[in-house]
Formats: structure tokens, C-alpha cells, sequence
């Protein structure tokens, strides 16, 4: 039994963007820093994306991480961190929305 | 984040100790604080708080935004005994959130057949705990009543300070066991953080009842960490 088996490195997103900027790549580290209603992943879940739009980990139950991925490559591109809210304010906005009707919201930094 | 940051995080992450990496929403700089860390005023007292609850969540000190990011070692449980009680112990805990591993030198006891999905180990405590040594997000319960099996693993988890000690037997029987682990080289203070009889008094009579009462006394010492000197259930 390895030492390890309570932290699984390959799917761990803080241990992944560790690997990565070993790698020399840019990443951006986003983090669920509140959440309201029923949201899918606790605060404190991480996305972390390459320069490339590569991802691993989760914010969501996979509804706004494409929206959290774009704003990412501009925040690695910037250098400059961003909150974003996510919910479903209107019916118009819905498609980047969260269908469970939570609200939460992201903190998207530039790892270095 | 700071690459340092982020490294020294993961570090303390592999090795199992609690980390917080606290963030000013504001400026963004970030810097982990370790488990016994000072650090004064509100954002102090809401540091040893997040250490406690493991709950993460944003904090308004010295007119700041802080996000504190909690990140404890998953806690578990490790049962010296393959008996009657560790195999009710065994679902009860994993459903809880506290994974189990079973370590049992007789191999009569040991067996995948009465231990299914368990992480088992038929070998000495001696033996397994050199190789995985317990540490304090470890519970430790000595169920076997065999003070050759038992006695090894319960000094060694005073010595690591395993949140929670356990060990069953009567009063008659642990006031025996006191005056081995003192010879062993324990000190008084530490044996006393042992539970024995195990478990809360809730009059449990069965094995599974036991079971019940290990758990919930597990459960209570890890929630209550810290709160009082013996950091346990009376």
C-alpha cells in the first residue's frame, strides 16, 4: 500500500499545477471562495488551466467550468486575478448559469 | 498564487499535517499557516477555527478580506483486532468518512472472508507501523484484549498523538494495561489521554453497539480537537 493513499496525486488539482509549472507552464489556479442555494462543489474546490485551456479538478458540477476556463487564459495572460459570480440571474443568462440554482462564486489567480 | 506557496502547501498535504493557505482577496498575496502557527487578532481566532471545523471560507479582519483555505489530512481510523466489533466497525466508519485499515497478526481472524472491502493487514502492529506510521488525523482502537497485539500500537500512537486512543478492556483490565505502558516509557499524562473502557457510555451490549461507540467517541475526539488539554471526551 503506498504512503500516499488519502491524497490522490493524479487527480489532485493543487499537486497537478505543481507538476505543471515544474514543466514550465503557465497556469491559473481558480477557487470556489463562496457559495449560496445548492451548490455542486464545496468552498475551497479548485480548477486549475493551462496556458493551453487544459484542466483538471472542478468548481462545478460541470456547468460554468468552460466560463472559468476562458476567463482563465486571459487571467495567465494579464497576471491579473479575477472573481467571478456565477448563478441564474435571468432566464436569457442561463447557458453559463448553474440549472441547480446555486450561486457561487470563483477567484481565478495566476499561479507566480 | 505564490509557486512557493503552492509547493510548500502540497509538502505539508503529502506529509499529513493540516495546512491553511490564506489569500487577501484584495491584493491577492497568499501565505500558508501551519497547525500551531501563531497568529494574532480576529484573523488568528478565525485561522484555529478553520483548523478545528475544517471548513474553508472568506474572513473580514483588519478591515481585509481573507479567504482561508483549509486543508486537513483526511482523518482515519485504525483498528489493532480483526474481532467481532472491527467487522461492524469496518462500514459503519467508512459511511462516516473515516477510512479504516484492520491490523491483526492471526491470521485465523484476518481473513478477506470475514473482512471485505477492508484495508487488512495480518501482520504485527510493529511491522505495519513502521512502514505507515500513525500520525495526529489517526484514531487508534486496540480491540484484540491481547496486551502482546495491543500494547506496541497503543504506546506508538501516544507517541504519535493520534487524535484518538482507544482501548477496550474493564477498569481492571486498562489499570493492568497502565502499569505496562508505564513501563514501556510512557508517561503518565499520555496514558491518561486513553479511552478505556472504549467508547462513549451509551450501555452498548453488542459488538455493533460497540461499534457505535467507538465511532461516535472517535467522531467527538476529532471534532472537539483542541478545545480542552486532553483534547478528548471525558
Amino acid at each position: 500500500m503506498s504512503d500516499n493513499i488519502y491524497l490522490d496525486e493524479a487527480r489532485d488539482p493543487l499537486i497537478i499545477a505543481e507538476g505543471w509549472m515544474k514543466d514550465g507552464k503557465d497556469v491559473a489556479i481558480a477557487t470556489v471562495v463562496e457559495t449560496w442555494g445548492s451548490a455542486p462543489r464545496p468552498v475551497g474546490s479548485h480548477l486549475v488551466i493551462d496556458s493551453e485551456g487544459n484542466f483538471h479538478g472542478s468548481v462545478s458540477g460541470g456547468c460554468v467550468e468552460g466560463a472559468v476556463v476562458s476567463e482563465a487564459v486571459d487571467v495567465i495572460g494579464s497576471g491579473k486575478a479575477r472573481m467571478l459570480e456565477f448563478g441564474v440571474a435571468d432566464e436569457t443568462a442561463w447557458q453559463v448559469g448553474l440549472s441547480c440554482g446555486g450561486r457561487i462564486k470563483v477567484y481565478v489567480e495566476r499561479l507566480g | 498564487m505564490d509557486p512557493y506557496a503552492l509547493k510548500t502547501l502540497n509538502t505539508e498535504r503529502r506529509a499529513r499535517r493540516a495546512a491553511i493557505l490564506v489569500t487577501d482577496l484584495g491584493d491577492g498575496r497568499d501565505r500558508v499557516v501551519r497547525e500551531g502557527d501563531q497568529v494574532a487578532g480576529d484573523l488568528g481566532a478565525a485561522i484555529a477555527k478553520a483548523f478545528r471545523s475544517g471548513n474553508s471560507g472568506s474572513v473580514q479582519a483588519e478591515g481585509r478580506t481573507f479567504f482561508l483555505n483549509a486543508h486537513l489530512p483526511q482523518p482515519r481510523l485504525v483498528v489493532i483486532g480483526a474481532v467481532h466489533i472491527s467487522q461492524a466497525l469496518a462500514p459503519m466508519a467508512k459511511i462516516a468518512g473515516y477510512p479504516l485499515e484492520i491490523i491483526d497478526p492471526r491470521t485465523a481472524f484476518a481473513t478477506p472472508d470475514r473482512f471485505p472491502d477492508v484495508a487488512l493487514h495480518a501482520e504485527w502492529p510493529e511491522d505495519v507501523l513502521k512502514r505507515q506510521p500513525l500520525d495526529s488525523y489517526t484514531a487508534l482502537a486496540a480491540v484484540t484484549h491481547d496486551p502482546k497485539i495491543d500494547d506496541f500500537a497503543l504506546k506508538a500512537a501516544l507517541d504519535a498523538n493520534c487524535f484518538y486512543v482507544g482501548a477496550l478492556g474493564s477498569r481492571k483490565t486498562h489499570a493492568k494495561r497502565v502499569e505496562r505502558l508505564l513501563a514501556l516509557g510512557a508517561s503518565a499524562n499520555r496514558i491518561a489521554r486513553i479511552h478505556a473502557p472504549i467508547g462513549l457510555d451509551i450501555g452498548a451490549a453488542s459488538p455493533a453497539e460497540i461499534a457505535v461507540a467507538i465511532l461516535a467517541q472517535t467522531i467527538y475526539a476529532f471534532r472537539s480537537r483542541g478545545l480542552d488539554a486532553k483534547g478528548a471526551v471525558a
